[in-house]
């Protein structure tokens, strides 16, 4: 009895150091993302640090988000066909297509093709310039490190996302059309009809907010891994790994809330 | 005469390891203090805290009287813009061409930013050739030129060299030992180098300190190091196995 007590015992210890643990890494977390928009309140600000981030995480991933929107919006076609088939609701494959692409798929694939890109870049660049004490020489230089390499990051994301999203959603509902009248023999102009007939503000709004928030954390992400990486080449590394994992975690989690709170009721 | 930068107990530790445990030092207005000591006695964890990039668990950081522990975000700042400091690997941005590091703190039209880097390229002894150059194409030792270039570009009152001639052969080495004399000479800055080399502490220093364990266990003027009357001293200075300071190392 007292051995299964002593085992109980340490496992609620177990338990309990993993939930401070946890909530330790959300509250460091938090005082990051809270001091980085902070800083952006006020000057100084960098805009040709920003438009420099937004042209790498916007238009230098526009061939890898355009290319996953445009294959997958065909796949996505193909199985609503083959699906709807059996009911013999063949003709919904524009409804359901536009609907899946840009309620869900266009910009949570945009967003974990984006994470997986840019969240990486930033967490290794930004962890190099720790370990190699060049944010260190930033502060020395009259330059605050939350100013000149996080805010621009945050910002720029949030922006182009969007962008990069609308561009996702339009490609992903060409790649379903050019199957659908490529290779299913829907006519291109009843397509074409349907998916507008269907494609409401609402949805293309949600789509955008998504975005915007999934580029929120793709760069903080990237950004807080990277500033707080240490112990060299290995550290940097494992900094990587982290941001791309936790970003794709935060971006599968906030979809799933914004989702539930547009489309639940 | 109030010392331009002066601690008083300053102890800091890193959960539990502790780094600094009580260091008591002052540095007077002009001087240059070389400080010695082995690998991971906290040299440079005690300039950190004297720029304000690391918070002393105990104890007073004071520069021409004024405490710098526990700044507001903008004080901090304004005391962090007195300092200039040459980082152990060079630090230099890899994304930015020299000139652009070496500018990185000045204000105003780029043709005139460019020109003040030339200016301070020329001070280390490098030529406008390398200005648009990026550091990556840089030797080791013409990086160290430029990180010394950047330190000093904004005039700053205090200089900072960490390990300036780690890395270097002992030709490059004297180069920048002598640079760094004449600097300090030249612009009359008060400076503090953290070094193992020596044959820097010879060149550079008007007094030495040493700093072991934590704490200063040694601090006079530079001929004194050779007939100080400290095991620690003599033990580093001949650089021998024994004696007081003990490596850590396993048995075979």
């Amino acid at each position: 009895m007292t051995g299964l007590a002593t085992t109980f015992a340490h496992a609620l210890i177990a338990l309990g150091s993993v939930i401070i643990a946890l909530l330790g890494s959300i509250g460091r977390l938090a005082r990051f993302a809270l001091t980085a928009l902070g800083r952006l309140v006020r000057p100084p600000w960098y805009p040709a640090q920003l438009f420099e981030q937004m042209l790498v995480i916007g238009y230098f991933s526009l061939p890898v988000v355009g290319l996953t929107a445009l294959f997958t919006g065909s796949a996505l076609a193909q199985q609503i066909y083959i699906g709807g088939s059996r009911f013999n609701a063949a003709a919904t494959v524009p409804a359901v297509t536009v609907i899946g692409i840009v309620r869900e798929l266009g910009p949570v694939l945009g967003g974990l093709m984006v994470a997986g890109r840019v969240s990486s870049a930033m967490a290794a660049e930004i962890g190099t310039m720790r370990v190699t004490e060049q944010i260190d020489a930033l502060t020395t230089l009259r330059t605050d490190p939350f100013r000149y390499l996080v805010g621009p990051r945050i910002i720029a994301a949030v922006l182009v996302m969007p962008a990069l999203v609308l561009v996702s959603n339009a490609l992903g509902v060409m790649g379903g059309w050019l199957l659908a009248t490529g290779r299913l023999g829907f006519n291109s102009a009843a397509y074409l009809n349907t998916t507008a007939q269907f494609l409401k503000t609402d949805d293309v709004i949600s789509s955008m907010v998504k975005a915007a928030v999934f580029g929120f954390f793709i760069a903080l992400m990237g950004c807080y891994h990277g500033y707080h990486s240490s112990g060299g080449a290995a550290g940097v590394g494992r900094a990587t790994t982290n941001a791309v994992v936790s970003a794709f975690i935060l971006i599968l989690l906030s979809n799933l809330i914004i989702t539930v709170i547009v489309f639940g009721s | 005469m109030t010392a331009k930068i002066e601690l008083s107990g300053v102890k800091k530790h890193f959960g539990h390891k502790v780094v600094l445990s009580g260091v008591d030092l002052a540095i007077q207005p002009g001087e240059s203090l070389v400080i010695i000591g082995g690998s991971g006695t906290g040299k440079s964890v005690m300039l950190k805290c004297i720029l304000g990039l690391l918070t002393p668990n105990a104890g007073t950081i004071g520069v021409d009287g004024s405490s710098v522990v526990g700044l507001s975000a903008r004080a901090l700042a304004a005391h962090q813009a007195r300092f200039g400091m040459l980082f152990q690997g060079g630090a230099l941005f890899d994304s930015l061409p020299v000139w652009r590091n070496i500018s990185f703190a000045l204000a105003g039209p780029a043709a005139e930013r460019r020109a003040a880097a030339i200016d301070n390229l020329s001070r280390v002894g490098l030529g406008a050739d390398v200005a648009d150059l990026r550091p990556s194409e840089l030797s080791g030792g013409m990086q160290k030129r430029v990180a010394l270039a950047r330190a000093i570009a904004a005039r700053p009152e205090i200089l900072f060299f960490d390990e300036p001639t780690t890395g270097l052969d002992p030709i490059m080495a004297d180069v920048i030992n002598n640079l760094i004399r004449t600097l300090v000479t030249d612009l009359k800055i008060t400076a503090l180098t953290i070094t193992h080399d020596m044959a820097s502490v010879r060149k550079i220093a008007d007094s030495v300190a040493m700093l072991h364990e934590g704490r200063i266990v040694w601090h006079g003027s530079r001929d004194g190091i050779d007939s100080a009357d400290n095991p620690f001293v003599d033990q580093f200075v001949h650089g021998r196995a024994d004696g007081p300071i003990k490596m850590q190392l396993r048995k075979l």
